[in-house]
């Protein structure tokens, strides 16, 4: 069965995207990235260091990898469109990840902020991929602004929680039946992974919960059977939930 | 002639082509991108335009995140 997700004209095998942050070496790294079996990494924008030779982060990817960039680190729509549109220039790419965060503690997304933002990049010609809170109503905003997708939380950012709260992705599945959904940050375990696609998510993004495992190629080869593991079970139909019992062997005939 | 570059306070001598100014502080030409009062200066420009007095600049590269 070809089951490919498909992404603004783009097809990948993989429904598991991953970061680059947070990484205890280069060749770690590399690693989880290869285990993970991941076909797109986000990247982040910032300040080159002046008066010293830097060497270019990229050139520790693999060439094969899409890179997503992202507006991390913007708490207005003016400073991502201006951090997107600098992305844009120096990779050649169209592709962002727009990320406008509301709060230092939480992380949480600003959600006015990034609509704001996505309208005006969606007009210059950019693919957004919004990361947002996860509600329906947003949802359906970013989409009429004309993202390709939605990128709802899980939990803040880095926090390893999981799903905390799945009927809001579930509703969104539901009333968003043909909606390029991505469940971004807060995937702590691959149970958490598995527990989004049941939900109904089309791919997962997710960076700490690899980079900061003990070991992180294992955990991504975790993560990326996580990923197919729940993508299978949404595709089955699970079976519904019931308050009692309900036997699988026959009853009548058993030895009395 | 005073400019500032990611936030730093920079003395120059002179106004210089953009071009001229990464080499000035040994910055890569490749995967980077230059804004200049805000506004993103195309590779194809970093030849032909001038950095003036009180210039705001932000030379921007990627590293790690998610």
């Amino acid at each position: 069965m070809t089951d490919n997700f498909e992404l603004a004209g783009k097809s990948f095998n993989s429904r598991l995207i991953i970061g680059t942050g947070k990484y205890r070496s280069f060749q770690e790294m590399q690693a989880a990235h290869t285990a993970s079996g991941a076909e797109m990494v986000t990247v982040a924008v910032n300040r080159v260091p002046l008066d010293r030779k830097t060497e270019s982060f990229l050139d520790h990817l693999n060439p094969e990898m899409q890179i997503l960039p992202n507006t991390a680190g913007c708490y207005d729509a003016e400073h991502a469109i201006r951090t997107a549109r600098l992305a844009r220039e120096a990779l050649e790419t169209d592709w962002v990840k727009l990320e406008v965060i509301g709060d230092q503690t939480t992380l949480l997304p600003d959600n006015e902020q990034t609509l704001e933002a996505a309208r005006v990049l969606v007009k210059e010609g950019f693919i957004v991929l919004p990361y947002f809170s996860d509600d329906l109503i947003m949802a359906k905003k970013l989409l009429d602004a004309g993202c390709p997708a939605v990128m709802p939380l899980a939990a803040p950012i880095g926090s390893g929680m999981g799903v905390q709260n799945p009927s809001n992705i579930r509703i969104m599945r539901e009333q968003l039946p043909y909606a390029t959904i991505i469940v971004d940050a807060g995937v702590g375990v691959p149970s958490d992974a598995a527990f989004a696609m049941e939900l109904g998510a089309d791919a997962i993004l997710m960076n700490t919960a690899i980079a900061e495992a003990g070991d992180a190629a294992q955990m991504a080869a975790a993560m990326k059977l996580a990923v197919e593991a729940g993508r299978l079970a949404y595709l089955s139909g699970r079976m519904p939930k019931r308050l009692y019992a309900s036997a699988s062997s026959p009853i009548q005939g058993a030895i009395k | 002639m005073t400019i500032t570059i990611n936030g730093e306070i920079k003395e120059l001598e002179g106004e210089v082509y953009l071009n001229r100014l990464l080499e000035l502080f040994s910055l890569p030409s490749q995967r980077i991108a230059v804004e200049l009062t805000r506004e993103v200066v195309r590779r194809k420009d970093w030849s032909s335009v001038l950095v003036k007095d009180a210039d705001k600049i932000e030379i921007v590269h990627f590293v790690g995140g998610g």
